[in-house]
């Protein structure tokens, strides 16, 4: 490179660089600073080296050998999660299979149908289901009128997941779609030819090739479930805590910075193993 | 509960993908499998929709109280325009959404060329930094920003000895700043996007007949990533409108945007006139939605 080219690109990505360095990568440093300091009264931190925050982490309850309240929302939030990524692929594989069947008038509606949850508030489709499914909502309203009994519902598991699963489906679709739209169908004609079943094309042919928009399908999902706060918010009433609720828990009214910042960084390093672990296998299964 | 069918039907669900030659042989398994299909899609979009056309109807109910239809009504709309609320927490979020979007689309445009258009030392590991604001949890981020504005303040305070109305507090500024700095790794993405599929001849015919950097950029370059620049301008905008969790970590006293006063509402579960206003930032978003199927039609042509 020259030196005018070395000055240009300069201009062009120190602004957006400094941005991500000010007020991304250094609040995410001095959180794991955090995470190691003393606790201060009424929010904040004391600049003294403390592991309190891990010990509190780690100390197991007084009758069970590794578990504590902080380790079985750790569990269920990634359980959560799972269970999530899983029902959307299920409900979400055969319908973005489905949507690229079809003619190119009709793909390009449904696909605008999928896309409007996708770009439409969060919060607001969230409460549409706490509408639905509330004590006094819609679903109790009507089983009354049927002279039937409510069903306790709302701040439940069973609301949470159906919250999860709502607002991520379209997160599973779309990137499934995507991939399922560029597979060649010749290929599994030649598969037939050769004497290959349906499960052989499938599991051989068609899941492998698809398997691209699957991956990037199901981290959209995971990723953003495990750290929710809305949902288990709004849907769970706090009777359900998932990991986005202790950490807004500890930054607000527990005022535990310190604790609530080893929480964030416990989850950051999860986060980073499964995501490793994940491209891991995923990039074995490309070269077999 | 419809999930949990759902997880039931399921595995069946799956099993006939397998049957996907397309409209071929009219097997027994083949038409089990279309009907499986159907009703995947149906039920799909009956629970994409369901909610979304619910709570639209209600938010013409008349009645206080909420899931129980007695008659048609606008004065829920009504009440909305004029709760001082309501509207400034609607402003808020617009003027938050302009100004992080003129920024974030700006620098993430500059990023993209840098990154599409150079080679240089560490541009992979670069390349892996831009892409975490959009990896790591929102409440992640928020609960850092938080932290970390706390800390900014506080610092910048003491050194200018800014007491009393001079006090620099988190408020709208600091909320844009978080959502330019989520927003820049969104813009820059999806603008790379438009970079990567773009015929470089057309740049190096243009250096031929002797136009330089700078006029090949602004008259050929420039209008043909256009397209990719106003989708990425769009998401952002539609990001920021619709942030909650980083907002409500960023924010500070008297500076409320729209999701945080839904919020406080639905936690509070006051007001009637919540339907309403959701139904208004759904119409928002779907506007939002036609716009970019637009421009996206626009540049594929």
């Amino acid at each position: 490179m020259t030196k005018r080219q070395i000055g240009f690109l300069g201009i062009l990505l120190s602004p957006g660089a400094l941005w991500i360095l000010l007020f991304f990568l250094i609040p995410s440093l001095l959180i794991v600073v955090y995470s190691f300091l003393d606790r201060q009264t009424g929010g904040g931190v004391l600049w003294s080296f403390s592991t309190d925050a891990y010990v509190k982490l780690f100390t197991p309850n007084p009758n069970s050998p590794i578990i504590n309240d902080f380790v079985i929302i750790f569990l269920r939030s990634f359980w959560w999660a799972l269970l999530t990524t899983i029902i959307c692929l299920i409900l979400g594989y055969p319908l973005a299979f489905f949507i690229a069947q079809q003619s190119t008038a009709v793909k390009s509606m449904l696909i605008f149908l999928v896309m409007i949850p996708f770009w439409t508030n969060f919060l607001v489709r969230t409460y549409a289901w706490k509408f639905i499914l509330n004590n006094n909502g819609l679903l109790n309203t009507l089983l009354h009128g049927l002279g039937l009994p409510r069903i306790p519902i709302i701040n439940t598991p069973t609301a949470v997941l159906i919250g999860l699963v709502y607002g991520s489906l379209p997160f599973m679709v779309l990137p499934l779609y995507a991939s399922i739209e560029k597979f060649d169908y010749t290929l599994v004609e030649a598969a037939q030819d050769l004497g290959a079943n349906y499960f052989k094309v499938f599991s051989k042919i068609f899941l492998p090739l698809t398997m691209p928009g699957v991956v990037a399908g199901s981290v959209l999902v995971f990723i953003p479930v495990v750290g929710q706060y809305v949902v288990p918010t709004i849907l769970g009433g706090g009777k359900v805590a998932m990991l986005g609720n202790i950490l807004a828990q500890q930054f607000g009214s527990a005022m535990n910075w310190p604790f609530g910042s080893a929480i964030a960084v416990i989850f950051m390093i999860l986060l980073m193993f499964g995501i490793l672990i994940y491209f891991y296998f995923e990039r074995e299964e490309e070269t077999v | 509960m419809a999930v949990q069918q759902q997880v039931q039907r399921g595995p069946a669900a799956r099993a006939q993908s397998q049957t996907h030659p397309p409209r071929k042989a009219g097997s027994r398994l083949l038409t089990w499998g279309n009907r499986l299909l159907w009703a995947n899609m149906i039920f799909s979009f009956v629970f994409l929709y369901l909610p979304i056309v619910v709570l639209v109807a209600f938010s013409f109910n008349d009645s206080r109280l909420a899931a129980r239809w007695s008659g048609f009504t606008l004065k829920w709309y009504g009440l909305m325009f004029t709760s001082e609320a309501v509207l400034t927490a609607f402003w808020n979020s617009l003027v938050v959404a302009v100004v992080s979007t003129v920024i974030s689309t700006i620098l993430g445009t500059m990023t993209a060329i840098g990154m599409e258009r150079f080679r240089f030392p560490f541009r992979k590991t670069y390349d892996g930094i831009l892409y975490l604001p959009v990896i790591v949890p929102d409440i992640v981020m928020g609960v850092s920003l938080l932290a970390f504005f706390a800390l900014a303040l506080d610092v910048i305070n003491s050194s200018f000895n800014l007491t009393g109305d001079s006090t620099l507090r988190a408020g709208l500024g600091t909320v844009i700043i978080a959502h330019v700095a989520f927003n820049i790794s969104f813009v820059a993405i999806v603008v790379r996007t438009s970079l990567r599929d773009f015929n470089k001849a057309l740049e190096e015919a243009a250096m031929d007949l002797g136009a330089n950097e700078w006029t090949t950029f602004r008259r050929v370059t420039l209008p043909l990533i256009m397209p990719g620049i106003l989708g990425g301008a769009l998401l952002a905008f539609t990001l920021s409108l619709d942030d909650f969790v980083i907002t409500f970590f960023t924010t500070g006293p008297g500076a409320t945007t729209l999701p945080i006063e839904v919020f406080g509402r639905i936690r509070r579960a006051i007001g009637p006139d919540i339907n309403a206003i959701s139904t208004v930032m759904l119409v928002m978003s779907i506007g939002l939605v036609v716009l970019s199927q637009i421009l996206q039609r626009r540049s594929s042509n």
